[in-house]
């Protein structure tokens, strides 16, 4: 074979391909699953512990801060492998796939207080002040004045952290959960050929490529005036 | 809660294990001594060129950037390292692992630094061409530190992220510290070497997040 069809061969294997795209379109199902379910939880959980900061309760504070800091230092993998192969010794078995869910949505969830809290704090503090002369009460003033401003703040730098942390759903497969990179690897390993991992790299791209551009735009759109 | 803290706070394993973690310990210190350079330089020429006016130049930069920020990192190491012996290329571990990283923070970076450059006034450059400074004294002297001052809680959260993404070179078996815990985890089933690890990685990135956090409210309080 010369240089090219070996490659072609290789890589772009089209009998090989037409064996292992179900595969891989079934991984694309659980990487768009498990990315939904991360954002859904890790958006919630960081917004819960912004607000539970506003209170301003001291002790609180500093547990927030800590867990903050805890989850934003700890590489995810780290925490995948601590949660699947660790947990299950203390007697609390997950599977791959919730390995992989808690460990990534704590990690959003870290990232995602600090950006709210911090969008919080950047509205201007008479915000509140005129909100609570009119007479709401702390909670409607959180969530009809300062919030919309907030988040208008907090989403740049959100949509990206979002992007980054559900790439992170590659990780899974280190503990078996079949999602797109879990199942190309395994059918190279059944194939002895590397097509499905080609294959697999184009399902991230284009899951992921249309998302990176929408981020692109939606950080011009929402730039703040500066 | 006796098999909890034998599980997981087990003195005698981590006392054990402690000489091949310490061991890993220093491999990702010198990963990250790898990958954050390799990653800032080629951020720097990706950046450099991105702000070029010819078209040709830039888009196709952009598309090539936007690719590798779009591809997972551990799918781009995996094909590099498991993938491209098959196009007869073996880089093995650590060169598979610069070159993921060369790409994906690279681009990363290039990002970064972009949004830096363009945030200094173009009167800048126009003032120090014509104070008669040449074009390389330009960007060195005028543009550059003001971009990368102008974007540095960028630049360290990037770096951070790098440094924890290092732990994803235990897949392709390179002896940094998350491959040694689990290694040890799995000749002692007790999982109180990861979390050794996980408190080694603590220890070290700790100080740097609260720097981050607090230049990160700053730049956010600066935008009223």
């Amino acid at each position: 074979m010369t240089g090219w069809d070996g490659f072609a061969f290789s890589f772009l294997n089209a009998r090989v391909a037409a064996d292992y795209w179900p595969k891989i379109l079934e991984g694309l199902g659980v990487t768009v699953a498990l990315a939904v379910l991360i954002i859904a939880a890790g958006l919630a959980l960081g917004l819960g512990l912004a607000v539970l900061r506003c209170l301003g309760l001291r002790m609180l504070d500093w547990a927030i801060i800590f867990v903050v800091d805890l989850f934003r230092a700890l590489p995810p993998l780290v925490l995948i492998v601590l949660i699947y192969f660790g947990l299950p010794a203390a007697g609390i078995g997950f599977s791959g796939f919730w390995a992989t869910w808690l460990a990534l949505t704590l990690v959003l969830m870290a990232f995602a207080e600090e950006i709210f809290w911090g969008s919080i704090c950047a509205v201007p503090k008479g915000q509140w002040e005129a909100g609570r002369a009119i007479g709401l009460r702390f909670l409607p003033t959180l969530r009809l004045i300062v919030l919309p401003q907030a988040l208008r703040i907090a989403i740049p730098p959100l949509t990206n952290r979002t992007i980054a942390i559900t790439k992170g759903t590659a990780l899974g497969s280190v503990v078996a959960v079949a999602e797109i990179l879990g199942a190309a690897q395994s059918g190279m390993a059944f194939s002895g050929n590397p097509t499905p991992l080609m294959l697999g790299a184009m399902a991230y791209l284009l899951l992921f490529l249309p998302v990176v551009i929408a981020g692109r735009w939606v950080e011009t759109r929402f730039a703040w005036r500066r | 809660m006796n098999d909890f803290i034998d599980a997981f706070l087990n003195a005698e394993i981590a006392v054990a294990a402690a000489p091949i973690l310490w061991m890993g310990f220093q491999q990702t210190l010198m990963l990250a001594a790898l990958t954050v350079p390799l990653g800032l330089a080629a951020g720097f020429g990706f950046a450099l060129l991105s702000t070029r006016r010819e078209r040709w130049i830039r888009w196709p930069l952009m598309a090539v950037i936007d690719v590798f920020r779009a591809i997972p990192p551990l799918v781009l190491l995996i094909l590099l390292y498991a993938g491209l012996p098959f196009a007869g290329l073996d880089l093995g571990a650590w060169g598979a692992v610069a070159l993921a990283f060369l790409l994906n923070t690279g681009a990363y970076y290039a990002e970064i630094l972009r949004a830096g450059i363009e945030s200094v006034p173009k009167g800048q450059h126009e003032a120090a061409r014509a104070l008669g400074l040449r074009r390389w004294q330009v960007w060195v002297f005028v543009v550059l530190p003001q971009a990368v001052r102008n974007v540095l809680p960028d630049l360290i959260g990037n770096t951070l992220e790098v440094v924890k993404l290092t732990s994803i070179a235990s897949v392709v078996a390179l002896p940094e510290l998350l491959f040694q815990a689990r290694q040890a985890q799995s000749v002692t089933f007790n999982a109180t070497p990861i979390l050794v690890a996980a408190v080694a990685y603590f220890v070290l990135l700790w100080p740097f997040v609260r720097l981050l956090s607090r230049l990160e409210n700053r730049q956010l309080a600066a935008r009223r």
